[in-house]
């Protein structure tokens, strides 16, 4: 098993990191007893999609949190364009421009799809530009029917698409998207696929963790495998899957997981 | 454009609020001078239910600390105004209580909100920093308490307040009677158009957006600490506006003003009237005092029981507020159109449901 690491691991290496846009070394993280993210080394260049992938329980979305700010760090660092962002609070890494869609939709209830956008506009950008802004985010996703509506009423499917819309507002440098297409059908999925993809030729750098290995293979050519917390595999997409440690602990732990 | 279409949407809370502008701003030339002086007390308690609606209704800060901030405005006028003894000094008075209170406001909202402290227990530490207040001031009966010359005078507070006096040129007038209810209404329309512009515009949302879900509001880049504090600091001007209003217009504050009663007050009146909808409260605060002096003449407490009443209606019946619920009927009532204007544009118009 070290073996195959090592040998993948070291590919890595061999890529450019002085256009790193996040860097995170030796980022751990306990809770209580628990050592839920464990040294975990991991670089996104500018314009990069990446993958994150790994069984319930690895440590993905706590990876996530760990670079918003949302826990903090028990040890290790994390650069963002250089700067060390380890113990910046939440809202200030937000406005250097990182932004996330979490894994259960986190959107304002009680108000209306185009409050809720404002509200993600409006640290921003001028108010004059908020409804243009608006606008565009909404004709390219092709939500402008949620807009009126209270997001209470609206499907889980329809809060997920509203929640990217509201991340895509601040135009962040980094996008972190945590299951963007949990709870969506075949159809939506392969929309939502194709938005992301097109982001990414925009030049959005994005890190996206998901299940559903089809949908992983459609958007991302490079994925990173965590497994107890700690970075298990990291490659090409045909490598990782043609893994049989990967397969193995992706899988075999827990086979319904992988579909 | 939103703002054009803002204006043109005419509906019952809106004209509501026009009526009673007029017909508050034409009041003293119809009514009698013992009436007027009531609606001035009337008035200046409305800024304290005002703060609680911006701290509560807005940024969802649960507090029970508007008392307090009110009677520091009361007594730190008091005090300020007694020491000069001199009625042109008044002004400077009136500013004074309003930066002690902003600065103690300022400061007890740093310690909570960048402490990380949070809902029911800001409740619990703005309740017990106001009932300190009120028991320390009780005990401060013997003449070894006193600021300046002015004695705190314990359980029997403060008399002979002076009121507001104004100097133009070499015209001094004092703002007593009819002068201090049009400059209470005034001052008090002021405020309404500048809170309401506040709350759709930058600051509104912002406020909005702690009010429903902090973590959000981090993530999209809002500092939560900060702006709660922002809030807070300025309820607390608010409510010290309201108690210096208070002194001015009785000429007298004693600790009960803050004690546990007086302080749930503001809230139940907030959560009845519906404590999104700044409208709503102003109109509930009036008809409340209106009410529990027609009452008092009986004798005993009738207005707090009956207002108990009301209060456990609200939450049973009508938990957005009675207020609130009647102008939303209103609105159905008199206009189906309004509901596809609604669809015209969500645009800020329709800000947390209230409306």
């Amino acid at each position: 098993m070290l073996m195959t690491q090592q040998a993948i691991l070291s590919r890595q290496e061999l890529t450019d990191a002085s256009d790193a846009l996040i860097e995170l070394s030796q980022v751990t993280r306990d809770f209580g007893g628990l050592r839920a993210v464990d040294h975990v080394d991991l670089t996104i260049r500018r314009g990069e999609l990446r993958g994150l992938i790994g069984p319930n329980g690895a440590g993905k979305s706590t990876v996530f949190k760990l670079i918003m700010g949302i826990h903090s760090l028990t040890s290790g660092k994390i650069l963002f364009n250089g700067t060390d962002i380890s113990e910046m609070p939440t809202w200030q890494r937000a406005r250097l421009g990182i932004g996330i869609k979490m894994q259960i939709p986190c959107v304002y209830g009680e108000l209306t799809g185009y409050e809720n956008m404002r509200i993600a506009a409006q640290n921003y950008m001028k108010n004059n530009e908020i409804k243009g802004e608006i606008e565009r985010i909404v004709e390219l996703i092709g939500i402008e029917h949620l807009l009126l509506q209270e997001v209470n009423n609206l499907s889980h499917g329809q809060q997920q698409w509203l929640e990217i819309a509201m991340t895509l507002l601040s135009n962040p440098d980094l996008l972190l998207l945590d299951e963007p297409v949990a709870g969506m059908g075949p159809e939506e999925t392969a929309f939502t696929a194709e938005i992301i993809k097109r982001l990414n030729e925009n030049g959005f750098s994005i890190i996206f963790i998901d299940h559903d290995m089809e949908f992983v293979r459609q958007i991302s050519k490079k994925v990173t495998v965590l497994h107890q917390g700690a970075t298990f595999a990291e490659g090409n997409i045909n490598e990782i899957e043609s893994n049989k440690e990967v397969i193995e602990i992706y899988l075999g732990s827990d086979s319904s997981e992988g579909t | 454009m939103d703002n054009l279409k803002n204006f043109k949407k005419i509906d019952s809370e809106k004209i509501t609020m026009l009526v009673l502008c007029i017909v508050f701003l034409l009041f003293p030339l119809i009514a009698s001078a013992y009436d007027v002086l009531n609606m001035s007390y009337f008035f200046s308690m409305v800024f304290l239910s005002m703060s609680l609606w911006l701290i509560w209704g807005l940024t969802g800060i649960f507090s029970f600390g508007q008392t307090a901030f009110f009677g520091v405005g009361a007594y730190a006028y008091a005090m300020i105004s007694m020491n000069f003894n001199n009625n042109t000094m008044t002004i400077v008075a009136l500013v004074g209580a309003l930066v002690i209170a902003w600065i103690l406001a300022l400061l007890l909202g740093y310690f909570m909100f960048y402490g990380g402290v949070n809902d029911v227990f800001v409740g619990l530490i703005t309740l017990c920093v106001t009932l300190v207040m009120a028991t320390f001031l009780a005990q401060s009966a013997g003449s070894q308490w006193k600021i300046g010359s002015v004695l705190l005078g314990g359980d029997n507070g403060i008399n002979n307040i002076p009121p507001l006096s104004i100097e133009i040129g070499s015209i001094q007038f004092s703002l007593v009677g009819t002068y201090q209810y049009y400059f209470i209404i005034l001052v008090l329309i002021g405020f309404y158009l500048f809170l309401r512009k506040m709350q759709h515009g930058k600051m509104g949302y912002s406020f909005v957006a702690i009010r429903e879900n902090r973590e959000r509001s981090q993530l999209l880049g809002y500092n939560i600490s900060l702006l709660q504090t922002l809030s807070f600091s300025f309820g607390g001007v608010l409510a010290a506006f309201s108690g210096v209003l208070y002194v001015t217009w009785g000429g007298y504050i004693s600790p009960s003003a803050m004690g546990i009663s007086a302080a749930a007050l503001p809230v139940v009146l907030v959560a009845a009237a519906g404590r999104n909808n700044l409208s709503g409260v102003m109109i509930f605060t009036v008809l409340y005092y209106f009410l529990s002096q027609k009452l008092s003449v009986s004798g005993s407490e009738y207005a707090l029981v009956i207002l108990g009443f009301i209060l456990i209606m609200v939450i049973l019946i009508v938990p957005k507020g009675i207020v609130v619920t009647i102008f939303n009927a209103l609105d159905r009532l008199f206009s189906s159109r309004r509901r596809r204007d609604a669809n015209d544009t969500a645009s800020d118009t329709k800000q947390a449901g209230t409306y």
